[in-house]
C-alpha cells in the first residue's frame, strides 16, 4: 500500500503536466509523487511556491540507485517533500545521471534547502548547481569519498546486510578493529603519505569569515574579530561549533558548523534490519526517545499496511506528549542554565523529567533508551501500577509544575528585558527556512502536524494550536509554556478515556518484510517536524534510510536571526530555537 | 620525599613502594577524591545521564564534584559521555592535553568505551581510548546515573590506593610531551601511526 | 526597572522550595528521629510524584532506588537446574536479531558425529557494543535469554572484562524469578497450562 500524497493529486499532475509540457510524469509504482525532469525543475518549482501555495519545503534528500529499481534506470535521485499550509506532503522525484550528478539548485527559492543540499552534496557526491556555499557539512572537506554511495565501504564492512553471517552458527567473537590492517577504524588511500600530507585550504572554514571582518565599514571604521565558539562549550547544548564575526561586541555573521556528532545513521540504518533500526532511532534526538520511535513506527506501518489497535494508538499519544512536556520543561530550564540563572531552573525541570522517566523506565524497561514502538503497536502493555503512576503525574504533579514554571519566568523582568525583541524571525523567513515546531509557531505561523497532517488518533482529541506574536525568544517560550498545558490536557483526555484491548496487532515479528515502495513519515516531534524518508526494495533492510531532523533543518536559520545581535545574546537565541545535536547530525 | 615518622619501624626494601605508610598520602588521597572536578565534556546522549546525575536526584555535590567546569584548566576529570568521532578527535586531544595534573578520564558509556552500537560508523572512532588514555570505564547505554556513580566510586577507590612516591607526574625528569593531536585528512590522521606506517607507505609507491 | 513584582515572584518560588526542604526533613523528623527518612519505606514515599517534597536526592550508595521489572541492563543467560544445561538451544534467533551485532554464538556439534546439538558450545557478549536495547530477550523463542538488572560493573580495562563468555552470563532460574516476578509467573503458568 503506498501513501496517496495528495487528494487531487491526479488533478494537480494533470495541470502541471499542461503547463509544463514534458517536464512532469508520475512516479511508477511503488513510488509515489512525481518525476520533474532536471531541466524544468526550479521553473516547476516556483510555480508550485507561488501559485499554488507549495511554500514549506519539508526535507530534501539524495538516494543512490546503481542496479536501477522496479524498471527505472540506474541514477541518482533527490527526493524533495513539497507542503500547503495542510495536508500531505507532495514528493517530487529528480533523475541524475550516475557518472557526474548535478541537480539545479533549490536554494535561492527555498532557503531550507541550503543545509540539505550540502548534506546530499556530502554524504552522496550530488552537486546542486546554484547553490550558494556547496561544502561539506557533515564531514570535513578532504574526506575520501562520499560515504552513502552504495559502493562506499566502511573500513569494518563485513556484509551488505545484517545479520552478519560470521556471528552465528560459527560465530567466534572477533574484535572489529582485528580485522582491519591498521588496527583501526582508519583508512589511507593508495600512495598517500604522512609526510607529504598538508592540510587543506581553510579546512576550519574561517576564510569567509574573515572576508566579512575585513570589509570597510566606511563610516566607523572598527576593528572585527572572528570568534570560535564551541564544540566544546558549556552552553551550546552540545558539540556545536558557532563561528561568530564581531564588530565590537554585535554579530556581522554567525554559522554554524555541525557534524562533530555525525554518527551515520544513515549508512547504518542501511546495514540493519528494519525492527533492529527502531532502537537507533532512540538515539536520534536522545532527549525525546519516545517521539523518534513513533515517527520511524508510523513511517514503515505506511508501508506495512497495519492498522494498529486503539489502546495501542492511545498509549502511543500518552508517551508522545509526556515526551514533549519533558522536553519543553528541560528546555525551559537550559535555557535559565544558559541566562546565568545558575542551575536553579535546570533543577527543577530535572525533577519533573526524573519523574516522567519513572513512568518510562516501568513501562519501557529503560529511562531514555526507550526502544518502546512497533511496526502495529507498541512493545509492552502498560499495567494498572504505570497507568495510575501516569494518572498522578498528568492531573496532580505536572501541572503544579508549569505553575512553578510559570511564576518563576514569565514576568520575571530580567528575563523579559533579555528575551523579549531578542531572536526576531518574522513569519516568512521561518517558512522559507523551513523551521517548524515553536521555532515556526512563535512567529505566528499556526502549522502543528498534529492539526495540519494529522498521524496517530490526534484529531480524536481536543487542544489548541498555541502561536506567539513577534517571534522573539519570549513568545517562543510562552508557546512553550502553553505547549505544557496543552499537552495536558490531551494527557489527562487520553488517560480519561484509555480503552482495553491488544497493544499490537498481529504477532510480533523479528525480522519484518517490508513490501516495496518509500514512505515519508512525519511527526509532530517536540522540537519540530521530525519525518523518516524510507525506501523498501522488499527485503528485511532498508533500501535508503534518512532522517529529517527538525533540530538540523531549523538550525539553517541561526545566522539570520542572530545578525545585529550582541554575542551575549548568541546563547539564549541558540537555546530558544532547541536543537539537539543527536538529531542535527544524526 | 616521603614523609617518615620516628616511631614507625624500618621497612624492608622490598616493601618500601607496596605499603602506604604516610598519613601524607592519605591526606593527599582524601583532598583530591573529595574535590574531583569534573570537565562536562558532553558529546551526546550519556551527557544527559551525566547531567541527571549532576542534577537534583543523583547529587553529585555529595562528592564535591557539583562544579562542572568548561575549562580544561580547572577539571580534574574528564568525563568522555558520548561518541567520539573523527570530526572531534582533535578537540578531545587537544582538551585532554590541556589538562593540568592530576588528571583522570572516565569513558562513560558503551561509545565512549570502544564506538558502541556506532562501531561501524565512518565517522566513529571505536573508543576513547585510541586517543586517550583512559583510567575508568562504566559501561552501559546510557548508563545509569548510579551506575556512574558506582564508576567514581570505583575511580574513588583506585585514588586512594595512590601513593606520592608513585605518580607520574611527580616523577623527576619525565616531562609528560602531550599526546600529538590528530587531523583531518582523507581519515583521520593519527601521527602515532607515522613511523609504524611510513615505511610500508613507501614501499607501497615503489 | 530590573526589580520588580515579576523578580520577586521568582524569588518566591526558590525560597519557598528552600524552606519546604527544611519542613520536609523536620517532618521526617518528627515521625521518628534520625534514620526514619533513609528507609526503603519512605523513598517510596519520597519519590513518588504526588507526596514528594522538599529533597529529593536518592543517597546513593546508601540507598538504591528499586529497579523496575522490566528494566533492561545486560542480558544473562538462564539455567535451570545445571550450569552446564542452560535453557539457551543454540538457534542463533538473538545473534541474528541484535541490532549492533553483539552477540556470537558456535552451535555446539558431536565430537562423534558432527551433528549440531541443540546448546551452545561458545556464546559470547560483548558489553562494550551492546545498547540494553532487550530484543534478545524480547525474541528467545526459548526464555533463555534476559535483561538483568545489573548496572554497577565499571571496569579499570576493557579488552578482556568486558567480552562475558558462556561462564559469566549464565544466572540461576532464581536469579530470574527473583527480579522478574510478574513474567517468570506468566511462564510458570504458561508451561502449566501446556503439561
Amino acid at each position: 500500500m503506498s501513501e496517496t500524497t495528495h487528494p487531487e493529486a491526479d488533478a494537480l499532475i494533470a495541470h502541471l503536466q499542461e503547463r509544463f509540457p514534458g517536464a512532469v510524469q508520475p512516479s511508477p509504482a511503488p513510488f509515489t509523487g512525481l518525476i520533474v525532469a532536471r531541466e524544468h525543475l526550479v521553473d516547476v518549482a516556483t510555480h508550485l511556491r507561488d501559485e499554488l501555495g507549495y511554500r514549506y519545503l519539508a526535507s530534501v534528500t539524495g538516494v543512490d540507485y546503481p542496479q536501477g529499481m522496479d524498471g527505472l534506470a540506474p541514477r541518482f535521485e533527490v527526493v524533495y517533500h513539497l507542503c500547503q499550509a495542510s495536508g500531505a506532503p507532495l514528493t517530487l522525484h529528480v533523475h541524475a545521471s550516475r557518472e557526474d550528478p548535478a541537480v539545479p539548485s533549490l536554494a535561492p527559492l527555498f532557503p531550507s534547502a541550503v543545509v540539505q543540499e550540502r548534506e546530499a552534496w556530502d554524504l552522496l557526491g550530488i552537486r546542486f548547481e546554484g547553490h550558494p556555499d556547496l561544502r561539506r557539512i557533515l564531514l570535513w572537506e578532504g574526506f575520501d569519498g562520499h560515504p552513502l554511495r552504495k559502493d562506499w565501504h566502511e573500513v569494518y564492512y563485513e556484509e551488505d546486510h545484517k545479520p552478519f553471517e560470521s556471528r552465528y552458527p560459527a560465530g567466534e567473537p572477533v574484535q572489529a578493529e582485528s580485522r582491519t590492517p591498521l588496527g583501526n577504524n582508519l583508512r589511507y588511500p593508495e600512495g598517500w603519505s604522512f609526510e607529504d600530507w598538508r592540510p587543506m585550504v581553510d579546512v576550519w572554514g574561517y576564510q569567509a569569515h574573515d572576508a566579512v571582518a575585513q570589509e570597510d565599514n566606511p563610516d566607523f571604521p572598527l576593528e572585527r574579530v572572528v570568534l570560535n565558539m564551541g564544540p566544546h562549550h558549556p552552553s551550546t547544548h552540545g558539540v556545536l561549533r558557532l563561528l561568530v564575526t564581531l564588530e565590537g561586541e554585535t554579530i556581522r555573521r554567525l554559522e554554524p558548523v555541525v557534524g562533530f556528532l555525525h554518527r551515520c545513521h544513515d549508512k547504518i540504518g542501511e546495514r540493519n534490519t528494519w525492527l533492529g533500526n527502531m532502537p537507533y532511532t532512540d538515539r536520534l534526538d536522545y532527549v525525546c526517545s519516545m517521539s523518534n520511535n513513533l515517527g520511524y513506527a508510523i513511517a514503515v506501518e505506511k508501508l506495512l499496511g497495519v492498522e494498529v489497535p486503539p489502546r495501542a494508538e492511545y498509549i502511543r499519544v500518552i508517551m508522545a506528549e509526556f515526551t514533549r512536556f519533558m522536553n519543553h520543561i528541560i528546555d525551559i530550564g537550559f535555557t535559565g542554565n544558559d541566562l546565568g540563572i545558575y542551575f536553579t531552573a535546570m533543577l527543577m525541570g530535572m525533577e519533573e523529567r526524573e519523574l516522567i522517566l519513572d513512568l518510562f523506565e516501568r513501562v519501557s524497561g529503560s529511562r531514555m533508551m526507550c526502544n518502546y514502538m512497533r511496526f502495529g503497536g507498541v512493545a509492552h502493555d502498560m499495567d494498572e501500577e504505570a497507568v495510575a503512576l501516569a494518572r498522578e503525574l498528568a492531573f496532580e504533579r505536572l501541572p503544579r509544575a508549569v505553575d512553578k514554571v510559570d511564576a518563576y519566568f514569565t514576568d520575571n523582568e530580567i528575563f523579559r528585558a533579555r528575551s523579549v525583541g531578542v531572536g526576531v524571525l518574522p513569519p516568512e523567513m521561518a517558512v522559507a527556512y523551513g523551521c517548524t515546531g515553536p521555532l515556526l509557531r512563535g512567529s505566528g505561523v499556526p502549522y502543528d502536524l498534529r492539526r495540519a497532517d494529522p498521524y496517530s488518533v490526534y484529531d480524536q482529541f481536543d487542544f489548541d494550536v498555541v502561536v506567539g506574536q513577534n517571534g522573539d525568544v519570549y513568545d517562543r517560550y510562552l508557546v512553550r509554556l502553553g505547549e505544557m498545558r496543552q499537552s495536558l490536557r490531551i494527557l489527562q483526555q487520553a488517560l480519561d478515556r484509555l480503552p482495553d484491548g491488544p497493544v499490537m496487532a498481529g504477532k510480533k515479528q523479528a525480522l519484518v518484510k517490508v513490501p516495496a515502495g518509500e514512505s515519508y513519515g512525519r511527526i509532530e516531534a517536540p522540537k519540530g517536524e521530525l519525518a523518516y524518508y524510507v525506501v523498501s526494495d522488499g527485503g528485511t533492510n532498508p533500501y535508503r534510510y534518512h532522517v529529517r531532523a527538525p533540530s538540523f533543518v531549523n538550525l539553517g536559520v541561526l545566522g539570520e536571526i542572530c545578525k545585529g545581535h550582541l554575542i551575549g545574546d548568541v546563547v539564549i537565541i541558540l537555546a530558544s530555537v532547541d536543537i539537539t545535536l543527536g538529531e542535527v547530525d544524526r | 620525599m616521603p614523609v617518615r615518622k620516628r616511631q614507625l619501624p624500618e621497612i624492608p626494601p622490598e616493601l618500601v613502594g607496596t605499603v602506604h605508610l604516610t598519613p601524607l598520602d592519605q591526606i593527599y588521597n582524601w583532598a583530591r577524591k573529595r574535590s574531583l572536578w569534573p570537565i562536562f565534556f558532553g558529546l551526546a546522549c550519556c551527557a544527559i545521564e551525566m547531567i541527571a546525575a549532576a542534577a537534583g536526584r543523583f547529587d553529585l555535590s555529595r562528592f564535591g564534584m557539583e562544579i562542572m567546569r568548561a575549562s580544561p584548566r580547572q577539571g580534574d576529570l574528564m568525563m568522555v559521555t558520548g561518541t567520539v568521532t573523527k570530526k572531534m578527535a582533535p578537540q578531545v586531544v587537544r582538551l585532554y592535553n590541556q589538562m593540568a595534573e592530576p588528571k583522570y578520564v572516565l569513558a562513560m558509556g558503551a561509545c565512549a568505551i570502544s564506538g558502541g552500537p556506532f562501531k561501524e560508523g565512518y565517522n566513529v572512532v571505536s573508543g576513547v581510548d585510541k586517543l586517550i588514555p583512559v583510567d575508568i570505564y562504566v559501561p552501559g547505554c546510557p548508563p545509569r546515573p548510579e551506575a556512574l556513580l558506582n564508576g567514581l566510586l570505583s575511580l574513588h577507590a583506585r585514588m586512594e590506593r595512590e601513593s606520592i612516591r608513585d605518580l607520574r607526574w611527580y616523577r623527576k625528569g619525565e616531562v609528560e610531551e602531550g599526546i600529538p593531536v590528530p587531523d583531518l585528512g582523507p581519515d583521520l590522521i593519527d601521527w602515532r601511526l607515522a613511523e609504524r606506517l611510513e615505511p610500508t607507505v613507501r614501499q607501497a609507491e615503489e | 526597572m530590573y526589580i520588580g513584582w515579576g523578580f520577586l515572584k521568582s524569588f518566591g518560588v526558590t525560597a519557598r522550595r528552600f524552606i519546604e526542604s527544611y519542613v520536609d526533613d523536620l517532618k521526617w523528623f518528627l515521625k521518628g528521629g534520625f534514620g526514619k527518612r533513609y528507609t526503603p519505606e519512605a523513598l517510596a514515599v519520597r519519590q513518588r510524584p504526588s507526596t514528594a517534597r522538599g529533597i529529593f536526592v536518592v543517597q546513593y550508595p546508601a540507598e538504591r532506588l528499586p529497579l523496575p521489572e522490566r528494566y533492561r541492563g545486560f542480558p544473562f543467560l538462564v539455567y535451570d537446574e545445571d550450569p552446564a544445561r542452560p535453557r539457551c538451544t543454540a538457534c542463533g534467533m538473538c545473534a541474528r536479531v541484535c541490532p549492533p551485532q553483539c552477540i556470537w554464538i558456535v552451535r555446539a556439534s558431536d565430537p562423534a558425529t558432527g551433528k549440531p546439538l541443540r546448546e551452545p558450545a561458545q556464546f559470547h557478549i560483548d558489553i562494550s557494543i551492546c545498547m540494553s536495547c532487550g530484543l534478545c530477550a524480547e525474541f528467545c523463542p526459548f526464555g533463555a535469554i534476559k535483561m538483568g538488572h545489573d548496572y554497577e560493573i565499571a571496569v579499570f580495562e576493557r579488552q578482556t572484562s568486558l567480552l562475558w563468555n558462556r561462564e559469566r552470563l549464565l544466572r540461576p532460574v532464581s536469579y530470574h524469578a527473583q527480579i522478574h516476578p510478574t513474567a517468570y509467573a506468566e511462564e510458570a503458568a504458561k508451561a502449566q497450562k501446556d503439561e
